[in-house]
């Protein structure tokens, strides 16, 4: 019984994390996939069953184990422990930048590797081969030796995606994509939404899919969440494929029936990733271990007037659902050059197509669903920026049925995260609070201030919150080593802006309800 | 209840406030208290005196007024219409944090939440704590992990144990949170949950004794989170974690909070007499003028600054890693 799974599997989404954070990138453990080491190119099926944390270095045949080998980071720190004191004497006063301090040539290491050479031994041999190693600090003979071993000896680390590493990665490597959200931003936003088990999250995620994942994550197949959006086409929440939401799904007794639904944008994704690993589970008929519906806010504010709602809208949502949309091209548009060391596309990738798909869990169909769709689309490229997956065919899908939508129009939702970071969030906050169960938390992120500013003043004003509150967070890391410990040199100054609150009803004390 | 255990028991527009319920009373922002809604009972505060027979029945969120003036002039409004108001809100981790009572020094919001998403909870996971301390942080735990999981939180403190326990039954959390007296520095876990936990957090005094401990107990690339306030203190427990950790890192987290008015400020054009006045009165001036929203000749703006006191130190959090060891 566990809720977090510990080992690779082959069809999970990992993270590898190549020489100590050089480079982070997502990957879909197919049987095809390979990742790019170097000028090497490996397989990651030596991955495929190994425990979440394992290090790997290049051998000649591919990523091998490396044998209780602890990460390179570490071994600076547990050198430099055994005695910074008595070596305080030497010092840099005898450095000369002539570059003469290395006898071995770069024909003599290409030599060595030719012959076979281990990374670990050209490494050991550069040590033996400089004049200046000796003199140095113990301090900085760690850190040659950290940069010849990157170079000669790579090191993949696998890691299991989870909102923190995900959240990480994106704001390490493409921080545009996610609206600069850092990840202790991310879990203030978590916490002031009270996201917790059973409940129903209204999420405006424009921020690809990070916050509708880590609620999700966070939902752990219990509750739903509402991702909504504004105007006609949803914004891409293609970031959820790299959390394995469903992982935990065998574990897990059966859920009340319910269903599944994909509207318009890329939420297909999500429920192919569940049907797959539900054939894994052999689970089939039992429920979805997690909820995410899409609907745009249009519908859901129109529920708040309609007295008949299951009728009406269940009209206008099967109508758009036939369309197919347009994909937004945003993956289009790479931040740093394509890479050309991701997964191999499946060919089947292409297949699910036009045909809209209705994807309703309970039913039979379920097996063809399965068959059809279970491998594909599902690889995932990991790009060397940590952005995903190239643009896939969108086909709309269901809205949240209508009983679901009557059931949040009358009780309301439990809480509500906005993260639009190019949005003037005033200007729909006011139609997402009505939307919330009375005392139901809030909480809007936003990379400006200002927005956050007026949004508030005008809560204020309107008498819809309490509580109301802008908050920044500052996170500094530190260099923790003996006699050496000290704020990071470099650090990130900026996280972004939180404004939270509390939903109230505004009724008058005289009338028992609204 | 302050983490809902099955569908039915999460606060909706539906539900009603009920005999036995606890509500958050909101006075202010900085005046808060969990009341359990009696029949019959009364709540007095500054803003007057309050029945809970008016509560029931009543929608969480709502706002009560006072069914008789205690005098002292009521909260914002109520001055001369007989009594003032609070909202009733339903209890939440968040709220718990502000309004329980500190038997020790409590993790606040910034810290909790970076250690819930650190330590890497969802729901099922099994976590260990020591110390209980006040259960501020321990009920956030509790929600992370619900429906299924456990938080076994184990403080040397009779009678603090106790308190917290208390805390967690009038909290509905008794069958997410068991609480145990032990002293973990000196015993280290129960060995009965030796390999079975997803993350262990430390708030002691002398965390690195009981490090290895917190190495036992957990699986295979499960997260370890220290809390200290003191670098001393992050030091030791940093030398204790090389020996089977990975990935230690040491953060501090503080947040920052801001305030909006609605305002006017003087352009060049305004009269000399005005610039001479000493800076102390503009202000005075501004804020009336923002209160009145009476501002003219220039065009009033919402501002925002950074609140001028804040929390300056809470603690180091450290976390770190099992390592895994190659087969």
């Amino acid at each position: 019984m566990a809720a977090i799974p510990r080992e690779a599997w082959e069809g999970c989404s990992v993270l590898l994390d190549i020489n100590d954070g050089d480079r982070l990138a997502f990957f879909r453990l197919t049987p095809a996939a390979t990742v790019k080491v170097g000028n090497r190119t490996c397989s990651l099926q030596p991955l495929v069953g190994r425990p979440f944390g394992s290090l790997f270095s290049v051998g000649p045949s591919g990523l091998v184990p490396c044998a209780d080998a602890p990460s390179s980071r570490d071994d600076t720190t547990q050198d430099a422990a055994d005695g910074p004191s008595q070596d305080e004497t030497r010092d840099n006063r005898s450095l000369v930048d002539n570059n003469t301090a290395q006898n071995l040539s770069s024909d003599d290491i290409e030599a060595m590797k030719r012959d076979g050479v281990s990374g670990d031994e050209i490494v050991e041999a550069l040590i033996a081969n400089s004049s200046t190693f000796g003199k140095k600090t113990l301090f900085s003979q760690e850190k040659y030796k950290l940069k010849k071993q990157k170079k000669y000896a790579p090191k993949v680390l696998l890691r299991r995606p989870s909102t923190r590493s995900i959240c990480e990665t994106y704001f390490k490597k493409s921080p545009a994509r996610t609206g600069f959200m850092r990840v202790d931003a991310l879990s203030l936003l978590l916490s002031m939404a009270n996201v917790g088990p059973y409940s129903d999250v209204l999420v405006v995620d424009m921020v690809g899919g990070l916050v509708v994942g880590a609620v999700a994550e966070r939902l752990g197949g219990t509750g739903y969440v509402c991702s909504t959006y504004l105007g006609s086409a949803a914004s891409s929440i293609d970031i959820i494929r790299m959390y394995n939401l469903s992982s935990d799904m065998t574990t897990r007794g059966p859920c009340e029936a319910f269903e599944v639904i994909t509207k318009v944008g890329n939420t297909h994704y999500v429920v192919e990733v569940v049907l797959k690993s539900w054939a894994i589970a052999g689970n089939i008929l039992i429920s979805l271990p997690f909820r995410i519906v899409q609907a745009p806010l249009s519908d859901l504010c129109s529920l708040q007037n309609s007295v008949d709602v299951s009728s009406g809208l269940n009209d206008s949502i099967q109508g758009e659902a036939q369309e197919p949309t347009a994909v937004p091209v945003e993956n289009t548009q790479p931040s740093v050059p394509q890479p050309t060391d991701t997964a191999v596309p499946d060919e089947k990738t292409q297949s699910p197509k036009e045909q809209s798909i209705d994807i309703d869990i309970p039913e039979p169909l379920l097996d063809e669903h399965i068959n059809q769709d279970g491998n594909s689309s599902l690889d995932s490229k990991g790009d060397e920026d940590g952005s995903s997956i190239g643009p896939k065919s969108l086909k709309a899908g269901k809205a949240p049925s209508p009983e679901r939508m009557k059931y949040w129009s009358e009780h309301g939702f439990s809480s509500l995260i906005v993260a639009a970071p190019g949005h003037d969030v005033e200007s729909f906050v006011a139609d997402l609070l009505p939307l919330l169960s009375y005392s139901a938390p809030f909480a809007i992120y936003h990379q400006y201030l200002q927005p956050l500013a007026t949004c508030m003043h005008s809560l204020q004003v309107s008498k819809m919150a309490l509580g109301l509150q802008i908050s920044e967070p500052w996170l500094r890391e530190y260099q923790v080593l003996p006699s050496r410990t000290h704020p990071h040199m470099q650090m990130n100054a900026f996280g972004g802006y939180i404004l939270s609150g509390i939903r109230i009803h505004n009724g008058d004390a005289c009338n028992g309800s609204k | 209840m302050m983490v809902p255990l099955d569908p039915s028991s999460k606060p909706t527009s539906q539900r009603r406030i009920a005999e036995g319920d606890t509500v958050v009373v909101y006075e202010r922002h900085d005046a808060m208290r969990a009341v359990a809604v009696l029949p019959g009972a009364v709540l007095q505060n500054r803003f007057g005196v309050f029945r809970h027979d008016d509560w029931i029945g009543r929608p969480f969120g709502c706002k009560v007024h006072s069914a008789a003036s205690a005098g002292g002039g009521g909260a914002r409004g109520g001055k001369g219409k007989g009594g003032g108001f609070v909202h009733l809100l339903a209890p939440t981790p968040e709220l718990w944090t502000l309004v329980l009572s500190h038997r020790t020094q409590i993790l606040y919001l910034a810290d909790i939440s970076l250690v819930v998403s650190y330590l890497e909870l969802v729901p099922g996971c099994l976590v260990l704590e020591s110390g209980t301390g006040s259960g501020s942080l321990t009920t956030s735990l509790a929600r992370a992990v619900a429906p299924h999981g456990r938080v076994c939180t184990f403080d040397f403190h009779d009678q603090r144990a106790a308190s917290a326990r208390e805390d967690f039954e009038r909290n509905g959390l008794t069958s997410i949170i068991t609480v145990a007296v032990r002293d973990i520095q000196g015993q280290g876990f129960p060995e009965e949950h030796t390999g079975a936990a997803d993350a262990v957090f430390l708030d002691l005094p002398q965390p690195w004794l009981a490090i290895p401990s917190a190495g036992t107990m957990l699986k295979q690339d499960g997260v370890l989170c220290s809390f200290s306030p003191c670098i001393e203190q992050v030091q030791r427990a940093c030398e204790a974690m090389r020996s089977c950790f990975t990935d230690i890192r040491t953060f501090e987290i503080l947040l920052r909070t801001y305030e909006v008015r609605e305002g006017g400020l003087k352009g060049a054009t305004t009269n000399e007499e005005s610039n001479a006045v000493p800076l102390a009165q503009k202000k005075r001036k501004l804020l009336a003028a923002a209160e009145t929203l009476d501002v003219k000749q220039n065009s009033s703006s919402v501002m925002v600054r950074p609140c001028s006191t804040a929390r300056g130190h809470t603690g180091y959090l450290t976390f770190a890693r099992l390592r895994v060891h190659g087969n």
